[in-house]
């Protein structure tokens, strides 16, 4: 097992240069100059644009500037924002919990909506049931986040009025910032129905969020739940008498679901993509939102950084998939 | 006193008749052989009797009772307490027949646990005396190993446990050796067969080896596109065919074909869905078909104990008799 992990981490450092290298080109590679957007309409002038070009670094050659940047990376230092002169970890940290808090509990809508729906269209494949669950995902799946995110907000929060539009609490309450997840910080903050005000501000963008991946992980769960129930053992289980639901649950949900683990690893990288939508739409203060502004503003230590930091947490959630995935499946596990 | 008795077995599958009214019983401590070629019918057949036949496949019969229960009529869950304890099946290929997300301790034990229950401890030790039963060398440590980490004689040892765990009374052994090499064939055969006569079970055995039947055997019955063709005792239906599909299964045996050039064969295949003839349905291969033959399907004739399929019985001299 401890060998499998140093393998699967060797294979890190390659996508962490690669990560570094594209993020760094591609964002020089959009037109613009971060001191100009700073300017905006009021123009700067030639010895001023020099003078800050020389301040910021700007002024050397790109391999110098991706020189500088690595070893600040390597050091733990991502560089300090160019419009807040926030150091961008710092900046990073307090968004992300609300990012976090989004995509958890999008992942949690997506996996506990999908994996039985998944489920049951394998168990009763052909019938209604199935017909409609493989529809709907289908359309989950084909469904643009944004218009999607419209969509419900105009039935839900504008006509029928039963959710808020957007934010992550009302306005009439002040939570303290304890932890940054807003659903712990409200209860900590002992205020009476602060807890259901960001209850309900989470539903709406958390459905938004985790359509995709649960269309995904449903359409993923029921074939491979229905090759694993034509599968020798199955027949095994149930001539020794064992109930249909015990089959169903213990020895064809553990097999079927080892596809599944990889896909509900791959979703990661797609919440976190789709936060970026999905908080623009809900005005929803995460990384998403973060990250797009930057972009607007050509801060180009915040997109770096920010990216590098996102690229990161996927690397280790599929890491973490796939050490799941040897637990699950002993073939693995044992395999050298 | 008969264990099992089955009269008019049919499983349809839409309109195709996968088993066609076949009736037989199996008595305590009795071998019961199954012939025929791929797409008789044997597999299929013995799966309805563990109930294991699914939608769209349907099971009827005039009787099908197990100890004198009616295995047809009784609910689900009555049903399944028979299941994998009274009547118990070991299938033909043991590398995919165990579970390969769990250790062969746990798919032991769960067979226990299902019908006999008894504490951890009382379980596990149940299940190392299962695996010395059936020969596997250091069962404690065995039981923490998974399916892959054992060879296909291992595997098909431990299925042989499972199936044995609550003391069948009736076995069902669907081609047990097929997908085994020669040497571990002998060895599971022989297994099976001293367990079923330490044990008393009364022991189907589905196979294409002639020669096992041959061998082991008590009874044995021939099955032809679904359809039980001939019956009776395996000394006699070997030695004294009466039914041209049974003399043709012997005479393809490589043995018979010694000195000659070429292995005898019957031409042509088992008719399915839709090219199943009018009369006898082995009557376009057969070599002595006539047109009576084609046109009108033969009833079962001859004493109870040995049964023919066939308008033109074959004579001792393996000729048609009228």
């Amino acid at each position: 097992m401890f060998q499998f992990i140093f393998r699967r981490l060797s294979l890190v450092i390659p996508t962490f240069i690669g990560i570094t290298l594209l993020t760094f080109t591609l964002i020089r590679l959009i037109p613009g100059d971060p001191i100009e957007v700073m300017a905006g309409e009021r123009g700067v002038s030639a010895e001023r644009h020099a003078e800050l070009s020389a301040q910021l670094g700007f002024d050397q050659p790109l391999y110098v500037q991706y020189f500088h940047y690595v070893t600040g990376v390597l050091q733990g230092d991502l560089g300090n924002s160019l419009v807040t002169k926030e150091p961008v970890l710092s900046e990073f940290l307090t968004l992300f919990p609300a990012t976090i808090e989004l995509a958890f509990c999008a992942a949690i809508f997506a996996i506990l909506i999908g994996l039985p729906a998944g489920m049951i269209a394998a168990v009763k494949r052909g019938t209604l049931f199935d017909h409609s669950v493989m529809t709907f995902s289908l359309t989950g799946y084909s469904m643009p986040i944004f218009w999607w995110a419209l969509l419900l907000m105009l039935i839900f929060s504008v006509n029928l009025g039963w959710t808020p539009v957007s934010g992550r609490i009302d306005v009439v309450y002040w939570i303290d910032d304890v932890t940054g997840f807003m659903l712990i910080d409200s209860i900590l903050s002992g205020e009476e129905g602060a807890l259901s005000s960001a209850i309900a501000h989470l539903i709406l963008p958390s459905i938004v969020l985790g359509t995709i991946p649960m269309a995904v992980i449903a359409r993923m769960t029921r074939s491979s739940m229905l090759e694993v129930l034509s599968e020798d053992y199955i027949r095994t289980a149930r001539a020794k008498g064992i109930a249909p639901w015990r089959v169903i649950i213990i020895h064809a949900l553990r097999n079927a679901l080892i596809p599944v683990i990889t896909v509900i690893g791959l979703q990661v990288g797609i919440l976190l993509s789709g936060a970026i939508l999905t908080e623009t739409v809900f005005a929803w203060p995460g990384i998403g939102k973060w990250l797009i502004e930057s972009i607007g503003r050509r801060d180009y230590p915040v997109v770096q950084g920010g990216i590098l930091i996102v690229a990161t947490i996927i690397i280790v959630v599929n890491l973490l998939v796939d050490i799941a995935y040897g637990i699950v499946n002993p073939r693995i596990r044992h395999s050298r | 006193m008969s264990l099992l008795k089955l009269e008019n077995l049919s499983v349809t599958f839409g309109n195709f008749r996968a088993v066609d009214q076949i009736s037989y019983s199996v008595n305590e401590g009795e071998v019961l052989g199954i012939v025929g070629e791929s797409g008789s019918g044997k597999s299929v057949s013995s799966l309805s009797l563990m109930g294991l036949i699914d939608y769209p496949g349907k099971v009827s019969a005039d009787e099908l009772t197990f100890m004198d229960q009616d295995l047809l009529s009784m609910p689900e869950a009555q049903r399944r307490k028979i299941t994998g304890s009274d009547i118990a099946m070991i299938f033909q290929d043991p590398m995919t027949s165990l579970n390969p997300c769990f250790t062969v301790g746990y798919q032991i034990i769960e067979a226990l646990k299902t019908h006999q229950g008894g504490t951890k401890k009382e379980l596990k030790k149940r299940a190392i005396e299962l695996l010395t039963l059936v020969g596997i060398p250091a069962p404690e440590t065995r039981l923490s190993a998974y399916p892959h980490q054992l060879s296909g004689g291992m595997s098909q040892r431990v299925m042989i446990a499972i199936a044995i765990a609550c003391n069948p009374k009736l076995l069902i052994a669907d081609e047990p050796t097929t997908a085994l090499d020669v040497t571990i064939q002998a060895q599971i055969i022989d297994l099976l067969i001293d367990l079923q006569e330490q044990k008393q079970m009364g022991l189907v055995l589905i196979t294409h080896d002639l020669a096992l039947v041959a061998e082991v055997a008590h009874r044995v019955i021939v099955m032809y596109a679904g359809q039980i063709v001939e019956s009776g005792p395996a000394s006699e239906v070997f030695s004294a065919p009466q039914h041209p599909y049974t003399q043709a299964l012997l005479a393809s045996l490589p043995e018979s074909a010694a000195g000659k050039a070429r292995l005898e064969a019957l031409p042509g295949v088992v008719p399915g869905q839709y090219d199943r003839p009018k009369g006898c349905l082995l009557s376009p291969r057969c070599p002595y078909a006539t047109d009576h033959c084609r046109n009108v399907e033969p009833a079962s004739q001859g004493p109870l104990e040995r049964q023919v399929k066939c308008h033109t019985p074959l004579n001792a001299q393996g000729r048609p008799a009228a």
